[in-house]
This record gives C-alpha cells, structure tokens and sequence, in this order.
C-alpha cells in the first residue's frame, strides 16, 4: 500500500480529538520516512460542527486534499458524519467507525430522524469494514477522551510502521501522567 | 542532521518571520490568518501583539519598519479591507526596515462574509506579491520577503488561502539571522511625510519600482518551469499549482511564486512552446486576464470555476474536460450539523430574549452571529466588523418613530473595540435613538479565545490596562449604560425593553465570560435535568438551541394529565447548569439532580 500515496479521511464533530489524531498521525508518517500533508478546516470547528481531516503520506505528496473517490481509509468518529462524505470513498475502502451518536440540532429539535442504517451503509460500502467502541474502550483505558488513541492504534494495525514511531508520537503529545492511559488506549485499539 | 517538523502554513510563516530577525509583528485575529501571531509569540526576542485592528496593526508595522526594524502585520483578507488606508500610501513612503503584510485569504467562505481575492490589492497599492503552495515555500518566502521589501525599498505582500494557512506539510528549519539594517531613529520627511508635494516625488518612484520587480520576477527562482509534456502548458500559483500538478503530473508547468507582477517575457517564452496554455487560479482570473491582455490564446476560468475553492476534482475536470462523476451512493438528505453556541455560551440568554420579543437586529461579526441560525433566529444584518451600529444608526435616521422600540444593535466585546467606538460616538453626536448591547464575553472567542485591549492580558500573557467598558460608553457621551447578568433571562428582557424605547443612546452590556475562558471560571452550576413526569412537552427549552437538550419521541401524558408527544432530555456531560432552560419551563420540569 505505501508505494503510493495513501489517503486517510478522519470526520466527525468538533471536540471530538480528529485534529489531534491527525496532528500525531502526521509526525508519525514523516519520521516514518514518508512525505505527508494534511489539511482540514478550523475557526468554527470547536462549536460542534462537522469536522473532516484529510492526512496524505508517499513518496511526494503534491495537493493536501484527497480528491473525491480516493480516500483509501476512512476513520469515522461519529456516525452521522460517517454518511456524509461517502463520496471521498476509494472504490474499496478500509471504514472504520466509532460507536458514537452525537446528536446534531435538528434531531435535537425533533425535526429530523437520526439516520438509523449507518453500520449497514458502511459495510456494504466497504472492502473490510470494523465498529469500534472507541468511547469505551478509552474508558477502559483510563481516559474517555483517549477515543482518538483507540482509533490510531486500530489504524496501526492495518499499515507496516514501527509500532515504537507510534507510541514515540503518541506520548509526545501528552503530559507524561496521560502517558499510560493513552498507551493502554492505542493497545487496546490494536486489537478492537 | 537537519530539522524538521510538520507545520501548518500559518506555523511556517511565523518560523520565517522569526528566521528572519523580525522585531515587530502585530496582528487582530481573523480565520484564517490567527495562528501566525499566536505561534511568532512562542518564539523569543520581538514584540508581538494584538492590534484592536488591523488598520492599527499596519501602522505599528509600518513605525517600526520606519525604524529600520524588520515588522510584519497579519490579517485575513477582509482586513485589509481595514488597513487598506495606510496600505496604499505606504507603498508611496517605502520603509528602512523590510515589511511584510501577510492577507490570508478565505475562498469558499469556511469562516469569512465574503470571497474576495486579495491579490487585487498587489495591483491596486502597486507592491509585489508572493504566494506560496505549502508550508516549506510559507516559510522561505516569508524570508523572501523581507530581503525583496528592503532591496525594492517597498511593503511586500505574503499571500496565503485557507488550504495553505491551515494544512500541513514538512518544513526544514533554519536559525535565525541578524536582519542586514540596524534599527534607528532617522529623520527623512520628503519620504515619509505624504504631503502632496512630496507624494508627487514619490509616485513616479512607485512606478520605477514596480518595473524593477517586474525585471527581478523574470528571473526569480519562485517563479519556476517544470518541462513535461509541451502539449498542455500550465501557469499556476498557490495551492492551485499543487492540485494541477496532482492530477496532471505530466504537464508542463510555469508555477509562479510571485503572483505580482508578473514576469511577462518568462510567460511569452513559456506560452509559446506549449500546444494549450491553462491558467489554473483560486477566484478571479487574476493571472488569466493578464495573460489574455499579453494577446496569448488562454484558457482559464471557461474551465474553472469562479466561485469558492479549487479542489483536485474541479481541476481534473478543468483540465481533463470529464463528464460529471457518477454518484455511487444515491445523494441522501442528511441532517446537517452547523456550528452552534456552546452548552453554557453566555450569548444564548440574550438572543432567545431578542428572538421572543420580534427585535430586528442589527448584528456583527463573532460567535453571536450563530444567533442568526434556526432556533435563535435573531440576526437580521451582518456586514463586516463593527458595521451593526450604523447599520441601527441608519434605521433610526430613515425611519424615525416607525423604528422606535423595534430595532437593537448587538456587538461583541472585541469587536466594539476593533471599530464599534466610533460608531457609538456617531449615535451620540447625531443624536440618534439607538439601543448597543455589548456582548461583553471578555475574549474573541470565534477565533479561539484572543486577548485584546478589554482583558486586561497582552498576547505574550502579560497584565495590563483592562479597559472600562461602561466607562469608556459614558466618556462617549452614553447617558443610559446598564450591565445585565445574560444567565437572568427576567433582567436581559426587563432591561432590553426599557433601553430600545428610549428616545436616546443606550447601551447594555451583557457581561459574563466565555465558557471556554482559559483564565475565568464561566458559568459552571450542575448539570440539570428534566422531571419526566412534569415535562410537558411543549419545547420551549428547545428553543434556547442548547445542544445539551434533545427531544425524545415518546407519546405520552404527563403528571397533570397533560396529552405529550414527547419530553425534553438533557445530557447530563454537556449541560454546565447554566439554568436558562430552568427559567423558560412553565411546568417546573426542569431542576438540579437534588431537586433545586
């Protein structure tokens, strides 16, 4: 897979972890070795609303943004947004989806449904298809908000980097008291 | 072995400034220009501050690089909007010291009123004009920049898009310099004091000096051919070059770093061993019509969009001339998830008061231009910064009475500061009847909680003067000036109700601090929650627009017998107490987890 450029898409809601995920996926790719870019976009990001992350890693990576229908990976924090950029998806991509449900205001409202088919959109859409219960599994863990760890660590598991770059990058981003909640987190992801 | 780091455009021009010697740097923020300042305050050894404006924040530049320091001024592209004043006669005086105004532009609007393309203003003020397509250029054309504004004697313009300020890309770092001037106070009025006069001296030298730099452009090393394939010929700059090259690795390419001017010979010799020659370009055909004027067959924006971003697909297409991409997946109606005001936010008791009592109101640019959005629903207008108090000011001159008690300015804390004084002091001197509510959350809170001249903290974290808002609104002449507490829905409408009849200037202040305040504690009561059996179910918390409470369809009746088709659920790890669904239930439904 790494002899070409490799298009990874995180989506989900402000607040959730995605840019931090993206920021440690990032230096992971370049001290791998890799060129990388990724993009997204903030400023209105951290009142709720729909977020997406673009990370590309290879030889030479020219633009930041994946084009459409070329996303190789598809990391879904939420699961409304997991519907909502399924146009970006590669003809067979690897989804990978966070058990979680956060109500956007419509639906809060009472105006409009919840989409109730999301696992099953996903897995008919997907070459290899894994739910994952982020949330709990960081809780397991030590730490609620370590979703974001989980999912690196399940998205580990399917390129060929040292696993050490990954924890090396993980912890640097942490104070050292976070440390054995977020490695316990990105284990456990490993395995989900 | 050389440094590396993974840095977003932003972080990349703050590491050149900083490279570069740069002594004094001043900014306001803006989307997507902030993170520039914020991260050139990490460094050590220059000044570096928020501006109240970006007109400010340009002449503080400019005094310095007066002073032969190396200065720098940040803004989004509608702030130089702002800054434009001193912009276009700066490029008249020149400077000792090198000066660079960096304009981030926003197209596609993710966090701007408008798309405008700054590189405009390169023409317009008549100043060169880079633009790099990922951090390393950010960072090495930042440094460019300086050396180019001191050897043309002239402001340099940095300009950056969204996709360059915000993604990210591997930089190699550098130690800084000694910048070649050494700053000093030297007096040379016939060039820096713009008296007619003297301006007609230097205009001619604004024109020689642009001829030079267009001479210099032809040579540049950031202005650049890549040969591939003569049969399509691609100009391109920014972002846009990096899109090109994605989807058409194999073409031609002259990929221009310095977007003014432009380096005419160079795209002559280019255009003419090419079979097809595109330009590629974000917004206006800036380059295009330029081209087209040189009398060269160009294709431009008849294959590339106007309007918003490019992105690889649009290029692609452009370039490739595709059919539409089939859609695999049926287009489904997906609820949609915009931004909205925190749980807690201390703007939302305001705006469901403004909403319940039909006010049209005058609004501005921040956080509380959500209150625009469905429940809330309480903005009419918004232009640009401070613009709701004329905006109020002209209503109440053009329709007198008829607005009486109809008609609320509402401004935030740093944008009253930014440009709301001067408004205000229009209101007072031509007696108008108009209501200001200052929304007074002591932060810019939209662009991530920057200090400014009313918290009483510099960028760099030091205290200073925190300036009197109920003060500063008497001294302009303001008789009526009341603070309410925004969590005491009863206050904010008994006091808004009063102060929009008046016949005169008034203002209320609605004071209470950012829930994501770093330094103050915001409103943080326990969670509440919803006595089922009370809940009526008639939505009226719903309306606050508080993403803590939800509707959960349940057909029911609740305690007093009451038929319901569903009740109100509040989530217990987003609510913060701060009470106002409390106060707007009827039925008493709505209380702390101990029964309060």
């Amino acid at each position: 897979m790494e002899n070409k450029v490799t298009n990874i898409l995180l989506v989900g809601v402000g607040g959730q972890g995605i840019i931090l995920a993206s920021e440690i996926m990032a230096d992971v790719f370049m001290e791998a070795g890799f060129d990388v870019k990724k993009s997204e976009v903030h400023g209105m990001a951290q009142r709720g609303g729909s977020v997406s992350t673009h990370v590309r890693f290879g030889p030479r990576v020219y633009s930041p943004l994946i084009k459409e229908g070329e996303a190789d990976i598809y990391l879904a924090f939420e699961e409304l947004e997991a519907l909502r950029y399924l146009s970006f998806l590669s003809p067979d991509p690897v989804i990978l989806l966070n058990e979680q449900r956060l109500n956007p205001p419509g639906v809060s409202l009472g105006n409009e449904d919840y989409p109730a088919d999301v696992k099953e959109v996903l897995a008919r859409r997907a070459k290899t298809f894994k739910s994952i219960p982020a949330r709990d599994l960081a809780i397991r863990a030590g730490d609620a908000r370590a979703a974001n760890v989980v999912l690196l660590g399940t998205l580990h598991s399917l390129l060929s980097i040292p696993e050490k770059t990954w924890i090396d990058q993980i912890l640097k981003r942490f104070p050292a008291n976070a440390g054995p909640a977020n490695l316990e987190a990105f284990r456990l992801g490993k395995t989900a | 072995m050389e440094k590396r780091a993974v840095l977003s455009g932003n972080e990349a021009i703050a590491r050149g400034a900083f490279e570069s010697g740069v002594k004094v740097a001043a900014a306001y923020p803006g989307t997507p220009s902030t993170e520039v300042l914020e991260n050139l305050g990490t460094y050590p050894g220059s000044h570096v501050e928020w501006s109240p404006n970006e007109k400010v924040a340009l002449e503080t530049a400019m005094g310095a690089a007066f002073g032969g320091a190396r200065a720098l001024a940040v803004m989004k592209h509608v702030g130089v909007n702002v800054a434009a004043d001193p912009l276009l006669t700066l490029s008249y005086t020149g400077l000792r010291g090198g000066l660079v105004l960096v304009t981030a532009d926003d197209p596609e609007m993710h966090s701007s009123q408008n798309e405008q393309d700054n590189r405009h203003y390169a023409r317009f003020a008549k100043v060169p004009m880079l633009e790099p397509s990922d951090s390393q250029e950010a960072k090495d054309f930042t440094r460019i920049a300086f050396d180019l504004s001191e050897k043309f004697d002239t402001p340099v313009m940095l300009r950056t898009t969204t996709r360059v300020s915000h993604s990210k890309s591997i930089v190699r770092l550098d130690e800084p310099i000694v910048p070649p001037v050494k700053p000093a106070l030297v007096r040379d009025p016939g060039k820096l004091v713009m008296l007619p006069a003297n301006s007609r001296r230097r205009h001619p030298v604004v024109e020689k000096r642009m001829e030079e730099a267009a001479r210099f452009a032809e040579t540049f090393s950031g202005n650049r051919v890549e040969w591939g394939d003569p049969k399509v010929g691609i100009i391109t700059s920014g972002i846009s070059y990096e899109y090109a090259k994605e989807v058409m690795p194999g073409a031609s390419f002259l990929k221009l770093g310095m977007v003014y001017p432009l380096p005419k010979e160079l795209i002559r010799s280019f255009a003419s061993r090419v079979e097809k020659l595109y330009v590629v370009e974000e917004l206006d055909p800036f380059i295009e019509e330029q081209v087209r004027a040189m009398g060269l067959a160009v294709e431009g924006k008849s294959s590339f969009p106007i309007l918003g971003e490019l992105n690889p697909l649009l290029v692609e297409k452009g370039l490739k001339n595709l059919p539409p991409r089939e859609k695999e997946e049926p287009s489904r109606r997906l609820p949609a998830r915009p931004p909205i005001m925190c749980p807690g936010c201390p703007h939302r008791g305001v705006f469901s008061v403004l909403n319940k009592l039909k006010l049209f109101v005058t609004g501005d640019i921040g956080c509380y231009t959500l209150g625009f959005l469905p429940p809330l629903s309480a903005i009419d207008t918004c232009v640009c910064m401070g613009a709701s108090i004329g905006h109020a000011m002209g209503l109440d001159k053009a329709l007198g009475e008829e607005a009486l008690g109809k008609v609320v300015a509402v401004i935030g804390d740093s944008t009253f500061l930014h440009s709301g004084i001067t408004g205000l002091l229009n209101v007072v001197y031509n007696r108008g009847a108009v209501t200001v509510i200052i929304l007074d959350n002591h932060t810019t809170a939209m662009t991530g909680r920057q200090d400014h001249p009313g918290t009483g903290c510099t960028l760099k974290g030091e205290e200073t003067f925190e300036v009197d808002m109920v003060k500063l609104a008497k001294s302009l002449g303001v008789k009526h000036v009341k603070v309410v507490n925004p969590y005491d829905l009863a206050a904010v409408e008994r006091a808004i109700k009063k102060e929009v009849n008046r016949p005169e200037p008034s203002v209320i202040i609605s004071k209470a601090p950012c829930v994501l305040s770093r330094r103050e504690k915001g409103v943080s009561g326990k969670p509440l929650s919803v006595h089922s059996e009370l809940c009526a179910g008639c939505r009226s918390c719903l309306r606050l627009g508080c993403p803590a409470l939800a509707w959960v369809k349940e057909e029911g009746i609740n305690a007093q017998g009451k038929k319901r088709k569903g009740r109100a659920q509040i989530d217990s790890f987003l609510c913060n107490g701060c009470t106002l669904c409390a106060q707007v239930c009827k039925f008493g439904a709505i209380q702390g987890h101990d029964g309060k």
